[in-house]
This record gives structure tokens, sequence and C-alpha cells, in this order.
């Protein structure tokens, strides 16, 4: 049933030469492209708007240094000079030739990338923490479990044609920063009775009828897992709905057929599979713990680190904002935001991929992690070294103080590429924030999260947004839901629709209102957005959003 | 944005798809296709569409995806009567690629070759 099967080299470079040919045989004329569509796509490869696009997988959101500056290189020589990384860890190339993409795929593979299951009904990244390993507050480190299921889902035979696309997320921190409730499977490392073992949440996920998970699991023991995930799947392979597109993720699996149902043919199911395990699975995490193995942390004073703050109020704001507590005493992990005021938001050219590359190997531990909120994550950097890398980065124009805040929004590409979008999103964005920083409130307003999508596929998250915009097309015009309320962390919830919808031009005159209202009602500078929504409920911001008409 | 867009007089349209090697987007013209939307042909007829379309769709070692959708007569040609037609001629809002960096590229390539 397992085998373990490293997806070495060897294996991508050999997808990487399937896919060359059946390019040849496309131009050629001997695949039609209905023949060629899913062929196209088991490798990544999209048709967008104006160009193909090529999705490269980037496991968990890990890269090492030489696996970013091949992004680099492909975005300077095969795409026009830059890349977008995505809310699922990835990264885009919105403007690659097709005849130039088998080069693409050699060229990854030679780092040991591809481009695999970033497309199609299959397991595709599984994701998690972009602090994993590094955080405070994370008690296990998610990642050799993530890599166990990298490795087993990847060319899963069983598991190639799913009744829809399949995403898992993991996370070993108290706080979930892998969106577990959103996800068709999320994992939550725990402890019980001093064993480890996870919390299993099924049937949650964003899209057209968004759904929080539930727990099928309150603890299964961790040695159990792939036999229980490959429980899960193969219940859902056969119940999934294959006979209307918009019901076929398991969220709708488990909500029609109720979570007891579902979890008794689970259970059924894992009873079954459990005796098809032999404990090569436990080898292999035995060898990915190795491999994921903390780096040499080094003891060293942070004297320099406090004076540089002392003095320099740039630095102060900007490790106030992006810096996120590490576990080792004296480092931190560093948050560079893709989200300088008016850039796209996730945008990151080859010079800026190549720098992080050159930090992460002097002073990261050569770690580099993509986030979900499409940001990059240096995560062991120690605190005597920040004002150096701060140089770097502002030098770079990577050093905005804006983690977390109004201007660190989640867009999708919208209809500015995406062939499925029906509005723009990342001028929605551009705008909202080079508003904020015009008017000064951005850093009064503080932590808030924006998430916009450019249509009901939510790629963009905009149901977790604490302000989720919604772009549709309304009788041929660009128009804006807004929703309120949404959380993806601290305590999960699907922002709610406030009204009506506004045409372009009035979103940012709209979030205007409703900021500036928050600030009113607001108890003090500490109380959130989102707390400032949970304690008073939706009316203040409605009426903000929707003023009375004033009457002559 | 229909694909079972029905041209008429009222309510011409274009034929329109993305080039199977390089993926930019095109227009059927009177000589095959072309990267520029003003030069597409207006279709006003249903028979003549139609069998356009089959035509198109029997390319399909050139293009992908041809389809029909409305368009409007313009001073210079076919223009879009949609936002996402007029972003597929144009190119994305957040950088100046696609359409309209080849467009001005090859003003300038004229430009100079006229001096």
């Amino acid at each position: 049933m397992f085998d373990v099967r490293p997806v070495d080299t060897d294996y991508v470079r050999h997808r990487a030469a399937q896919f060359r040919t059946q390019v040849e045989r496309r131009l050629d004329g001997s695949l039609t492209e209905d023949e060629f569509r899913p062929l196209r796509l088991m490798n990544g490869v999209y048709l967008q708007l104006h160009a193909y696009m090529l999705r490269v997988a980037i496991p968990y959101g890990t890269i090492s240094p030489d696996q970013m500056r091949m992004l680099a290189h492909l975005a300077e020589t095969y795409d026009k000079g830059y890349g977008h990384w995505t809310t699922r860890q990835n990264i885009q190339f919105n403007w690659p030739r097709l005849v130039d993409i088998p080069d693409m795929l050699d060229n990854l593979a030679s780092v040991g990338m591809h481009a695999i299951q970033t497309s199609g009904n299959t397991i595709r990244n599984v994701t998690t923490d972009a602090f994993a390993g590094a955080a405070a507050d994370e008690w296990m480190d998610p990642r050799p479990y993530a890599e166990l299921l990298r490795s087993w889902s990847t060319d899963h035979a069983e598991f190639q044609f799913l009744p829809r696309k399949f995403k898992i997320a993991i996370t070993g921190a108290q706080r979930d920063r892998a969106l577990v409730a959103a996800h068709d499977i999320g994992l939550r490392l725990i402890q019980k009775d001093g064993r480890t073992g996870f919390e299993v949440w099924v049937g949650g996920g964003l899209g057209r009828t968004p759904m929080l998970g539930k727990v099928i699991r309150d603890f299964l023991p961790e040695s159990d897992l792939l036999a229980y995930i490959e429980a899960i799947i193969s219940t859902y392979n056969l119940s999934g709905r294959r006979d209307n597109k918009y019901k076929a993720r398991i969220k709708i699996t488990v909500h029609e057929r109720g979570l007891d149902v579902f979890k008794a043919e689970v259970e059924e199911e894992f009873a079954n599979r459990r005796r098809d395990f032999h404990g090569a699975d436990r080898e292999a995490l035995a060898i990915f713990k190795d491999r994921f193995a903390a780096p040499a942390f080094r003891n060293a004073a942070t004297e320099a680190y406090e004076a540089e703050r002392a003095r320099n109020g740039a630095f102060r704001s900007w490790t106030d904002t992006n810096l996120h507590a590490h576990k080792i005493d004296g480092y931190a992990s560093v948050i560079v935001t893709f989200k300088t005021h008016g850039e796209t938001p996730g945008d990151a050219s080859a010079d800026q991929m190549r720098l992080l590359a050159d930090l992460a190997e002097q002073y990261g531990h050569a770690d580099l992690r993509i986030s979900h909120d499409q940001n990059v994550v240096l995560p062991h950097v120690h605190k005597s070294d920040l004002p150096a890398v701060y140089a770097a980065l502002q030098k770079a124009g990577l050093a905005t103080a804006n983690a977390g805040l109004t201007s660190d929004i989640i867009a999708c590409p919208g209809m500015d590429y995406c062939t499925l979008a029906t509005a723009r999103s990342i001028p929605i964005a551009q705008e909202i924030a080079t508003h904020f920083k015009d008017v000064g409130l951005e850093d009064e307003i503080g932590k808030l999260n924006i998430r916009i999508s450019g249509c009901i596929n939510a790629c963009g998250h905009h149901h977790l947004g604490h302000i989720g915009i919604l772009g549709l097309d309304r009788a041929g015009v660009e128009n804006y839901q807004i929703t309120l309320g949404g959380d993806g962390y601290d305590i999960p919830a699907i922002g709610e629709r406030a009204g009506a919808g506004f045409p372009y031009d009035q979103v940012v005159p709209a979030i205007d209102r409703l900021l500036r209202a928050y600030l009113e009602v607001r108890a003090d500078a500490s109380e959130r957005f989102i707390d400032a929504y949970r304690r008073l409920g939706p009316a203040p911001f409605k009426a903000a959003l929707y003023p009375e008409p004033a009457h002559a | 944005m229909s694909k079972a867009f029905v041209p008429t007089a009222a309510k011409p349209g274009v034929i329109t798809a993305n080039d199977l090697r390089e993926g930019h987007n095109v227009w059927m013209c009177e000589d095959g296709w072309t990267a520029d939307p003003a030069r597409a042909t207006l279709f006003e007829d249903e028979a003549i569409a139609d069998l356009a379309l089959l035509k198109a769709v029997g390319q399909s070692n050139i293009v992908v995806g041809p389809y029909l959708v409305e368009a409007r007569r313009g001073p210079r040609g076919p223009e879009p009567t949609h936002f996402r037609e007029a972003f597929r001629q144009r190119g994305p809002s957040n950088y100046f690629h696609g359409i309209q960096a080849a467009k001005q590229a090859t003003a300038k390539q004229t430009e100079a070759s006229n001096v």
C-alpha cells in the first residue's frame, strides 16, 4: 500500500522528461487540447487570462537558498522578472511560453523542485505554519509529518483522480497559523497522557460554500497518521460527489452525509487499512525527523540589537511588527513582507529572491519559508544580525514594517491574471494599502487582516478576513461584497456579508468609513478590529459601511 | 462571457483564443490570427460566425480554446463590450505587461523603421 519512495531528483527529472514529450506531441498535433489539458494540469500548467501560468510546488513552504536562486533564474529567463507567492505557500509564474515550460521543469528538477500535483483533483501541497521549527509557541515541529504526507501523497496511485482537489494543513503550535479549520483535512499535533498524536479535522474549506472543519478524531496516535488519512481520503474518494463539481469537495460529503456516518465509514476503513502499514512509514518518519533537525543555534550577545533599536526608530518599528517570537533565546523569525504600499501583494522580483537566498545563507541557517499570507520568512535569525538583515532588506525595498497590519493584505491574482476571476483583486489591495498610508492611520488601526478574492473560489481567503472583500461581476461591472468578522487563526470564523456590494471606486471609501468607525468604537488601542467586532456585533460597522442618506 | 454567444448585426462578435505555443491572446482576422484585437474580424451573422468558429476549432495546432464573444464596432476596429475582454485586450493593471506592452514595442519599432 504505502511505498516509501522519496520523490528524488531522478523521479522529478523523469516526470519533466515525460512532460517534454507530451508538449512535443501537443505541438505536432498528436495530442488534442482535450487530451493534453489533464497532462499539463498534472504538471501545474494552466492557461490563464493572458498567458500560460506555471505553479511550482514549495512543499510546506520550505525552500532552500539554491532553490530560491533557481526561482530567480526562471523568473528572469522565462518570465518577466518576477514570481508570485500564493496562499498555499507555492509560487506562480504568470508569463511562461508553453514551449519553454519543459526547460523550466528541467531547471527545477536540477534542484529537486517540480510542479507535480499543484493542480488537478489530487492531494495538493501540504501546508503548515511558516514558523514551523522556530515559533516560541510551538511544542513540536510539524514538518517531518508534512514531509511524510508529501512523500506518501506524491503520485499516490489511488488518489490521482479524486472527486475534487484535496488540501491538507498541519500545525504543531499553540496558535493555528496553518488554518487547520479551513482545510479538507487539518491536523493539530497534540499530546495526551504523554503520547504524541493529532487532533484531526475534516471537511473545512472556503470557496463558494465556506465551511469550517469538524473534529473527526480528538486524538489519533501519531503512528497511525497515514493509515487514518488514507482511510479518510479513500472514503471520500468513493462517497464524494462526482455528479456536480460544486458539491464535490469533502466538506459537502461530510455535510450531506453527516459527520457521524462519515466517521463510522472512515473508522471501518481505517481498521482495514491499518493492517497494510508495516512500519515503512515509521522508518521514513525517523529519516525525516533527522532531516528537519534544528540548526546549530548560536549563543551570542544581543546588546548590538538593543542599541540599534534605541538608536534607529525605523528599525525599532520594523522589529516591532515584522519579528515573530522564536523558541531559542536571542533568536527571532523575520517576516519579510511583500506588501510594500502600492505594490502587488506577493510579487517577488528575481533580485529580491536572490537577496533572500543570500540573507538566509549569511544570517538565517540557510532556511527560508513562504507563508500563506504571501510573505517570506527567515525563520532563524540571531538578533545580533537583525540590523544587518534590516539594512539589506531596506536597500531592496523589502523592509516595510507592516506585517499583520492593514496593508499586509492577502489578494488573489484576480482578473488581472486569472481566467476564473469575476473582478480584479490586486488594484483594490494596492489602493487600500496606499490610502491608509497616505491618511496616516495604519499604525493606529493596528492588527488587521484584510483578504481579497476576485471570485467565489476564494483563493484570497476573503471568508477568513477580519474584513473580506469579494469581487464579482454584476451585470458587466465589477462589484465588491464586503464580509466582516472572519478569522483564520484564534477563533476560526467565516465572515458575514455586510450588505450590498460596492462599485470598484467605492471600495476604498467604504473601508475608510469602516475603519474610522472602528477607531471610534474600540475600547482602547489594544482592542483589534476583530475583537471590537466580536464585542459589539456588526451593527456599528454596517452603519459605517451603509450610512443613512442625509435628509435635506 | 458566454461561448454560446450568437452574433447579430446589432450585437456583433469576434473570435478569440490563446496562441498554443506562446499562450498570448489572439483574434481571428482576415489572414489568420492576430495579436492586435483592432484587426479582428467582426462577425454579424450567426451562420458565418459558426463556420469560422468551426474553422478555429480545427486549428488546434495553432490556437487553444477559441470562442465567440461580443464586440462593438469602434473607430479603429472592434472593441470589447465586457471588462474581462477589455483586460484581455490590454493586459494586467498592475504592470505594463501583455498586449499593451507589445503594442508599444511595435509602435516604437515602426517609428524607428520610419526614421
